[in-house]
């Protein structure tokens, strides 16, 4: 399948990433190659095979309900942009 | 002793030399911190340098070995790729994303270290997010081949290549998602092992691709490469993937003969894109482990052209699940003035971001959006599967498989050009093996042009004993590993 400047327009909006003008034409290109490599897989016979998340085919471990960690707030928010009473601050989202 | 070429030793010899008291853990911290600061201008293979904190290390670890109380790296002096968080020491991933990001806990391999009493000279250059083959997307600028410091290194841990290589740490930590140790150990003459996945925690471990990446050591040896693996392998229960299970003694079987050992070599591993004397290098070696017992046994891993497309899904769509937490909320970059949310996610992430890291991500959503996920990510963990297949079946017969690490030796920086899938290529020979969850290595095993080729051997799960076995009864009778670059004075033989 062919990737236009709108596709790459949509993932870009969809992964949050600002593509500028000058740079949205090579991307374009560069993602289609990336992609013809990928859609060597479409010829390879993969009838009835379970896919593969993890090598050992390990499935996620539970472990017990318990506290084990203590409280590093102040340690998280001295390396944030902006805080504000223990509160994370990003720009107003509601007008 | 001849202070002057300190840097040659090896990290045994570096235990054993502190053990007998022929110099201190602050005598050869002091020798390594300077050759830094002399020589790393030329190869830029440290981001940075923690010269207060590891003379503060190094003076501790002397106080306990006079103690009588000195655990495995008791003062020994190594470095940590730049992905592994460090308590109160900027970690950056070789992104803007993460130039100001001074984490408040340690690597779980981090931490293995420090209660084995290792001195940590600094932090090592690497690709942006460890996604690259040559070193050339790092936000802190490329790492130059300490052999030819026209070419690249190699990556994504190209700067712990080089500093291994260039002898400004004896050892050092590295990542290997699809081939990012075994490829760079390659290109700079040196020996890397990526473990089995599940064996070295990730935890701390900035995350790329999370079903790939596993931690392991570079350093000059193999029997180096055991001694690290026995302070980074063990179970963790802060990582979800990490294995429970018991680790051996690596150095144990070292010594072992190779005689009835069978080794597989792929015929998918000698194709029409090797380099010729990359080959002719590679071959060779065989022929040595040939006349050290080994068999030599012709194998078939039918899948192997499948390994490239199918990483290429895999990776960028777990790593553009992982990167999503970059967006300016928490931690890292934030751009200047956002108007709103979306315009602080838009701008931060394409700010702090290089293209290489965008490319990936984009693609990643790409083959996860709706009314894809089925072509691509299904179809390529299918795939994965079919490539495990292969190497299990092929394990039951032979021992270990061998095979060149990359397809040709040190490129020059730009050569790759604007095509991102001619870079993607060096990794042909490494990324079956992250997919199959299998341990590799890659040990030097000769030259072209004056240029380290890499023999890359693959062990069965969790049976990186073998492998360490095989590469050091090769080290026993070559002395590729030996060599060093031209003005690189590491001294004759003591």
């Amino acid at each position: 399948m062919t990737i236009e400047r709108a596709d790459i327009e949509k993932l870009a909006e969809l992964a949050r990433i600002e593509i500028n003008e000058a740079t949205i034409a090579e991307t374009t290109q560069s993602i289609a190659d990336v992609l013809a490599l990928v859609d060597q897989l479409q010829a390879a016979d993969t009838e009835g095979v379970e896919p593969m998340a993890h090598p050992s085919d390990a499935v996620q471990r539970l472990r017990a309900d318990e506290v084990t960690e203590s409280n590093h707030r102040d340690d998280f928010q001295a390396i944030a942009p902006a805080t504000e009473a223990g509160l994370y601050l990003v720009p107003k989202v509601i007008d | 002793m001849n202070n002057s070429i300190m840097h040659n030793k090896t990290i045994a010899d570096i235990i054993a030399g502190l053990d007998a008291g022929e110099f201190t853990s602050v005598e050869i911290t002091q020798h390594y911190l300077k050759r830094i600061q002399q020589l790393d201008s030329t190869y830029n293979s440290y981001i940075t340098i923690n010269e207060a904190s590891a003379l503060a290390q190094a003076e501790a670890a002397d106080k306990r070995r006079a103690e009588g109380n000195a655990p495995a790296f008791c003062g020994v002096p190594i470095a940590h790729k730049d992905i592994f968080c460090t308590n109160g020491v900027r970690t950056s991933c070789g992104s803007k994303m993460l130039d100001n990001f001074v984490p408040p806990y340690d690597a779980t391999v981090v931490e293995n270290f420090a209660r084995a009493g290792a001195v940590i000279l600094g932090k090592t250059n690497m690709d942006e997010f460890a996604m690259g083959s040559s070193n050339e997307t790092s936000f802190y600028g490329p790492v130059k081949n300490p052999w030819d410091t026209n070419t690249v290194p190699g990556g994504s841990s190209g700067g712990s290549a080089t500093a291994v290589a260039a002898h400004l740490a004896p050892g050092a930590t590295a990542t290997d998602t699809g081939g990012s140790i075994r490829q760079p150990a390659a290109l700079c003459g040196i020996t890397g092992l990526k473990p089995t996945y599940g064996r070295v925690s990730r935890w701390g471990m900035i995350a790329f691709a999370s079903s790939l990446d596993q931690g392991g050591p570079m350093a000059h040896t193999a029997e180096d490469c055991a001694l690290m693996l026995n302070i980074m392998a063990g179970f963790d229960p802060k990582d979800s993937t990490s294995i429970d299970r018991d680790v051996p003694d690596y150095t144990e079987n070292l010594n072992q003969s190779l005689e009835g050992l069978k080794v597989g070599v792929p015929k998918e591993y000698f194709d029409e894109g090797l380099n010729p004397g990359t080959e002719k290098a590679v071959r060779d070696a065989l022929a040595e482990l040939e006349k050290q017992g080994a068999t030599l046994v012709s194998i078939s891993l039918p899948h192997s052209k499948l390994a490239v497309p199918a990483y290429y899904v895999i990776a960028p769509a777990e790593a553009s699940a992982n990167l999503s937490r970059f967006d300016g909320s928490r931690y890292g970059y934030r751009c200047e003035d956002p108007k709103d949310l979306r315009d602080m996610y838009m701008r931060t992430r394409g700010e702090g971001f290089g293209d290489e890291v965008k490319r990936r991500i984009l693609v990643g959503a790409y083959c996860l959006s709706a009314g894809y996920y089925d072509a691509y990510y299904r179809k390529a963990q299918q795939a994965r599967r079919l490539i495990k297949q292969d190497f299990v079946d092929a394990f039951e017969t032979v021992d270990v498989i061998m095979g060149p690490t990359a397809p040709s030796p040190a490129f020059e920086f730009g050569a790759k050009g604007k095509d991102p899938v001619a870079m993607y290529l060096e990794d042909i020979y490494t990324i079956a093996t992250n997919l199959a969850g299998l341990p590799g290595m890659s040990v030097p095993c000769g030259f072209v042009d004056n240029k380290p080729v890499g023999l890359q051997i693959i062990g069965n799960y969790f049976d990186e004993s073998q492998m360490l076995n095989v590469a050091h009864q090769f080290q026993q009778t070559t002395d590729w590993h030996k060599q060093a670059p031209e003005g690189i004075e590491i001294g004759g033989a003591e």
